[in-house]
C-alpha cells in the first residue's frame, strides 16, 4: 500500500476512509507490555508446576502460601487475562462481522476475563492468608 | 465505514501454504486455545483454595490419561505461543523482517517449542519419580 504521508488526501479524509482512529496504539502497547511481562512469568510458572508435578494438597497449598509464589501467581493471572482478552478482542473483530454477535462476544470475553481473573486472584489470596 | 471501494486480498486458497503464513495462523489458534486453557488454571487454583478434597478431585482429573493429554497439548500451545511471541516482539522492534531470517526464526520456533515441551514433560515425570 502507498505511504499515506504522500497521499493527496487530508488527514481527516484519510482517517475517515482508511483507518478507525480509535485507540489502536493503546491496545497495541498493552498487548506488547503484557507479552513482555509474561515471558519471565511463564518460565517461572512452568518451572514451578514441573517441580510440583503430582504433589499432594499440603505441598501445593504451602507453596502458594509463601509470599513470592503468591505474588508471582497473581501477576501471572493478571497479565494473562489482560493479554488474553486483548488478543481475543482482535480475533473477534477480525472474524465476527454480524454486529450483535460481535458486540455480544466482546462483552462476554471482556467480562469473562475480569470474572475469571478475580476468581483466580481471590483463590491465591485465600491460600496465602490461610483460608 | 468507508464508501470507497477498498482493494481486497485474493482469497487464501489461491496461495501455496508457506511456513510463515502457517505459523501466523497457528499463533492465533494457540492464543485462543490458551485463553480457553486459562479455565484449567482458574479451576486448579480454586480447587486448591477450597481444600484438600476438591484439590484431590482436580489432581485426579488432571492426572488421568485424558487430563495429561489435555495438559500436554496445553503445554505445547504455551511454548509455541511464548517462543513465537518473542519472534513477534522482534518484528515489533523492526528486527528479522528479511525473508531468509523470517524462515530461520520460524523453523527455530518450531524446533525449540517441540524440544522444550518434551524436555518439560521428561522433567515433570522425573520430579514425580516416575522415571
Amino acid at each position: 500500500m502507498a505511504d499515506p504521508s504522500h497521499s493527496r488526501q487530508s488527514v481527516l479524509s484519510r482517517v475517515r476512509y482508511l483507518g478507525s482512529a480509535h485507540d489502536g496504539t493503546a491496545h497495541f502497547w498493552a498487548q506488547r507490555l503484557t507479552a513482555v511481562a509474561l515471558i519471565p512469568l511463564t518460565i517461572w510458572f512452568v518451572v514451578s508446576i514441573v517441580m510440583l508435578a503430582g504433589a499432594p494438597y499440603e505441598e501445593v497449598a504451602a507453596w502458594l502460601a509463601r509470599p513470592m509464589p503468591a505474588i508471582l501467581m497473581i501477576l501471572l493471572v493478571v497479565a494473562t487475562f489482560h493479554h488474553a482478552q486483548l488478543g481475543l478482542q482482535v480475533v473477534i473483530e477480525d472474524y465476527i462481522h454480524q454486529p450483535a454477535l460481535r458486540v455480544g462476544s466482546l462483552v462476554l470475553v471482556k467480562l469473562g476475563a475480569v470474572a475469571l481473573g478475580f476468581a483466580a486472584v481471590f483463590a491465591v489470596l485465600k491460600i496465602a492468608f490461610g483460608g | 465505514m468507508s464508501s470507497h471501494q477498498r482493494p481486497l486480498s485474493p482469497h487464501l486458497q489461491v496461495y501455496r501454504w508457506q511456513l510463515t503464513m502457517a505459523m501466523s495462523i497457528v499463533h492465533r489458534i494457540t492464543g485462543v486455545a490458551l485463553a480457553v486453557g486459562t479455565l484449567l488454571l482458574v479451576w486448579w487454583l480454586l480447587a486448591a483454595a477450597s481444600g484438600p478434597e476438591s484439590y484431590e478431585t482436580a489432581r485426579a482429573c488432571l492426572g488421568s490419561w485424558l487430563g495429561r493429554l489435555l495438559l500436554f497439548g496445553w503445554s505445547y500451545a504455551l511454548f509455541y505461543h511464548l517462543f513465537n511471541g518473542i519472534r513477534h516482539l522482534g518484528w515489533d522492534l523492526g528486527l528479522g523482517f528479511e525473508i531468509k531470517t523470517a524462515y530461520a526464526t520460524g523453523w527455530t520456533v518450531v524446533a525449540v517449542s517441540i524440544l522444550v515441551t518434551v524436555a518439560t514433560w521428561i522433567a515433570a515425570y522425573a520430579a514425580m519419580g516416575a522415571l
